[in-house]
């Protein structure tokens, strides 16, 4: 039954090439799938601004975002981590021309940025649990909290993904590997930055208005 | 010191001698059982003296068709486990009426059925699936490994992270008795204060991100790792099926990440996402967890599809019938399989235009399903059928899963899922299409691929033994339950009233018992051929007369796949290389360009169990301390810039070597 004709040593002239020698290099495949990762990243943002919109107006007779968000506070805020996306587009400038010391100056600069929205953010969550408004407050709250508490984790996360590759690029130079991973970084900064200006829109300045 | 009990909370959290079941003589016996079984096996592989090259070889190994079959490793011992569960319940069932509690309190019974649920779904069904596409998919596209190899390795072991997590609460505390989904309120603190509900959240979340990962990996390498001519409608229908799950696993994964997440802070800081009060909404935890749930179906079946469009074209000597509908059909699936997930739930109270959408868009599903079936049948319309095992598997999946799919229909109408919302009905429907659909789909592939991963066929007598007590048994085992459901019998109760019930229970009892026979067969089958090895070798690569890439290869692969780089002009690729008589390339081999083996994955999920069970048992400086080193361990991989070497082209052409005398000697 077995008709392998694998051992087969007849020439056939017309046959097409079945192989080749020359090494194949497919495409890296990193960067799409780091933009994968975004987007199952941006999934679960998903699902955290469904639930605000679900049961961000259940205040269960506690505070309101009108009694809560100090709108200024929010757009000094928002100001940070948009300056720090620029910042950051210059550090990849900097990188295209292969100058180690500017783009290690730049992502220094980004990351001060994203270090002074953290603050400003945990500021403004103390400020808000101090005066009773805590995650457990109610649903609005529980939901504020985690939405904004977990983009506040992601920048987190890149600011040190961006120490660890300051100390990379610092010790290797701008190497085909870290260019590769100054890149996902980028991406991953500015889809952040993305993510928060939904999370500015929907959760402080509707939250205000409504 | 020891009588402090500040202290002893702090170093064990809620951890007391309390919470070992050392009171319950099942888990006891179990636990010897298990005990006796892990020291004899670890003895036997000291004994052996293989721990090095377990760990070289096999743990350590980013070989996508080595972490495929570790894959199934996993399921294959997870199976005996969700086995044991649905066997006890069966017992259970048949047995408590007229006032006989049986021997299942109901604390107890709910672990069973919640266990179950989770186990054969997340630490069965997935890694079947998942493992069966890590081994096929690189070798019918003609890659050598996948895109990111360590990445592969790494979700490979926090699915057994998952597995180990949830396996730990057999013995260490207790399961969740919530559900397999466990909806909130019930699994809130306020209802299920212990640690049941822990363990399922923090065993889903590291299996969760282990599929995640791997669902990402597995598209890149589809779509970018392809060899060279393969265009996207020449991929065989495998492939195809697994770009879709895994499209579906990267769509869905995140979601089931994010509810468990809310789930976890309401449980651990006191939120109210889910809570009856302060504002919080349990539905909406069920709509999130059913927008996972309802694709995760579909994620397990579509690779099962592709596994019966493989081995029908293959089994009937023709071309697969209507191979662009075949694709076309599966790519709606993909879509519409996320317009559906209110059909769990008519009842919730939507409204009559919400179900109606539901129902229609459930209902529109079963179209391409059909194409699907009718395509499989005129494959084999003419075609010459050789009834091997897997034939065997997919016939016996057309007729069953044909049954399934029409209660499926008959569920998707709202008025009558009012009716049978909750009931056995219910239960006998997803079984068939569970068991009827992937179960025999991830058989048939077992049986179909076994040869290449191992270089020998499985026995086809134990085989046969296998296929027919499991189909015979399924019959047996739910056509019971669709009975009961249809009389109004509700799921989850462990023990009855009416003792005309009695009689159908046990009829299902005696199906898992012949089931039980199949699972049994299988695992003798495995036995049996690894000794009757020399017989059933496969010395051609290509023992079934197939007809894609991964027969070209040798039996097993070597580790590089292909010497060199396949060009492809058909989707039937290998068939087309046989018919216009190619010939294996025998000299001008090259260095091959390979990734190096790496421990970070076992590692990194070794602490993710650790932190894990901290969270669990409030241990907070555990968990602390592990999350810490999971950290410190991930960005201490990153400074490895170490990590490809080239296979020598000696080396090569001493291995293809091999394979020329292997194939002048069967000929």
């Amino acid at each position: 039954m077995n008709q392998t004709h694998t051992d087969q040593v007849l020439q056939n002239e017309g046959a097409p090439a079945f192989y080749t020698t020359e090494e194949h290099h497919p495409e890296n495949s990193t960067m799409l799938g780091f933009w994968l990762y975004l987007m199952s990243d941006c999934l679960i943002f998903a699902v955290l601004f469904a639930t605000h919109a679900v049961v961000g107006r259940n205040f269960a007779a506690g505070p309101t975002p009108a009694d809560l968000f100090d709108l200024n506070l929010v757009a000094i805020n928002t100001a940070m981590l948009l300056f720090s996306s620029i910042t950051y587009g210059f550090a990849m400038l900097q990188m295209e021309r292969n100058a180690k010391a500017e783009t290690l100056f730049w992502l220094g600069v980004t990351m001060l940025f994203g270090l002074a929205f953290l603050t400003i953010e945990l500021y403004e969550f103390y400020h808000l649990i101090h005066e009773g408004a805590g995650p457990t407050r109610s649903a609005f709250l529980s939901s504020f909290f985690t939405l904004v508490g977990t983009h506040g984790a992601h920048v987190t996360a890149g600011i040190i993904w961006m120490v660890v590759l300051m100390i990379q690029v610092a010790k290797r130079g701008l190497i085909v590997e870290n260019r590769r991973r100054l890149m996902c970084l980028s991406m991953f900064w500015h889809f952040l930055d993305v993510v928060w200006i939904g999370v500015f829109s929907f959760v402080y300045l509707l939250g205000v208005l409504g | 010191m020891f009588s402090n009990p500040d202290l002893l909370k702090f170093v064990f959290g809620r951890l007391t001698l309390d919470s070992i079941p050392y009171h319950e003589p099942i888990l006891v016996v179990t636990f010897i059982v298990v005990a006796l079984g892990g020291i004899a096996l670890l003895g036997a592989l000291t004994y052996f003296r293989v721990w090095g090259y377990l760990w070289t070889n096999w743990l350590t190994s980013v070989d996508h068709k080595k972490i495929g079959i570790m894959y199934i490793i996993l399921a294959v011992i997870m199976l005996l486990r969700g086995f044991s569960d649905a066997i006890m319940m069966r017992l259970q069932q048949a047995i408590a009426f007229g006032g006989s509690g049986g021997y299942l309190p109901p604390h107890h019974y709910d672990q069973i059925f919640t266990a179950h649920g989770v186990i054969m779904i997340f630490f069965v069904a997935m890694p079947l699936v998942t493992g069966l596409m890590n081994f096929v998919v690189p070798l019918q596209i003609g890659a050598r490994d996948v895109s990111f190899p360590f990445l592969n390795n790494f979700s490979f072991w926090m699915t057994v992270a998952g597995a180990i997590i949830v396996m730990l609460s057999l013995f260490i505390g207790e399961f969740a008795r919530t559900g397999w989904l466990a909806y909130p309120p019930l699994s809130g603190a306020d209802y299920s204060p212990g640690v049941g509900v822990d363990y399922y959240i923090w065993g889903l979340q590291v299996a969760g991100i282990g599929t995640t990962l791997s669902g990402i990996n597995l598209i890149a390498t589809i779509i970018k790792m392809r060899a060279p001519g393969m265009t996207l409608m020449k991929m065989p229908v495998f492939t195809w099926t697994s770009l879709c799950t895994n499209v579906l696993i990267v769509a869905t994964f995140p979601i089931l990440a994010a509810t468990l997440a809310l789930l976890t802070l309401d449980r651990y800081a006191g939120m109210n996402f889910f809570t009856n009060d302060l504002g919080g909404n349990p539905m909406m935890y069920v709509n999130l967890i059913w927008i996972w749930g309802h694709p995760e179906v579909y994620i397990l079946v579509l690779p099962a599809f592709g596994v019966f469009s493989e081995v029908v074209s293959t089994f009937c000597g023709k071309r697969l019938f209507g191979y662009t509908s075949m694709v076309y059909a599966t790519v709606v699936i993909t879509v519409l399989s996320y317009l559906v997930w209110l059909h769990h739930f008519f009842t919730m109270g939507a409204g009559a235009s919400v179900n109606a959408f539901f129902g229609i868009t459930t209902m529109i599903i079963s179209i391409p399903t059909g194409a699907k079936i009718f395509n499989w049948l005129f494959t084999m319309y003419r075609g010459r059928i050789r009834f091997e095992v897997p034939m065997l598997w997919t016939m016996g999946f057309m007729v069953t899963f044909v049954i399934g799919g029409m209660t499926g229909v008959l569920l998707a109408v709202p008025p009558a899922d009012f009716v049978l919302h909750n009931s056995l009905f219910l239960i006998a429907h997803f079984h068939n299409v569970i068991i009827g659909g992937v179960v025999f789909g991830m058989f048939a592939g077992i049986t179909y691929w076994f040869p290449k991963a191992f270089g020998y066929k499985l026995d086809p007598f134990w085989g046969k033994m296998s296929f027919w007590f499991w189909l015979v048994g399924f019959y047996f085992a739910f056509m019971p339950l669709y009975v009961l459901g249809l009389m109004g019998v509700t799921r989850r109760v462990n023990e009855f009233e009416d003792p005309s019930l009695q009689i159908w229970f046990v009829i299902a009892a005696f199906g898992a018992a012949l089931i039980a026979v199949g699972i049994a067969s299988f695992i003798i089958q495995l036995i049996v051929s690894f000794f009757k090895r020399d017989q059933l070798r496969d010395t051609t690569g290509d023992p079934w007369d197939g007809r894609t890439l991964e027969w070209s290869t040798s039996s097993p692969p070597p580790e590089y796949n292909f010497a060199f780089t396949p060009v492809i002009h058909d989707h039937d690729t290998w068939w087309d290389m046989k018919k216009r008589r190619y010939e294996r390339p025998l000299t001008g081999f090259k260095s091959i360009h390979m990734p190096k083996n790496t421990g970070t994955g076992i590692i990194l999920a070794g602490l993710n169990v650790v932190f894990a069970f901290g969270m669990i048992w409030y241990m907070w400086w555990l968990a602390i301390l592990a999350f810490v080193a999971i950290v410190a361990v991930a960005i201490g991989h990153t400074f490895n810039y170490n990590r490809d070497f080239y296979i020598p082209a000696d080396e090569v052409s001493n291995t293809e070597g091999e394979r020329t005398r292997l194939l002048a000697g069967q000929a």
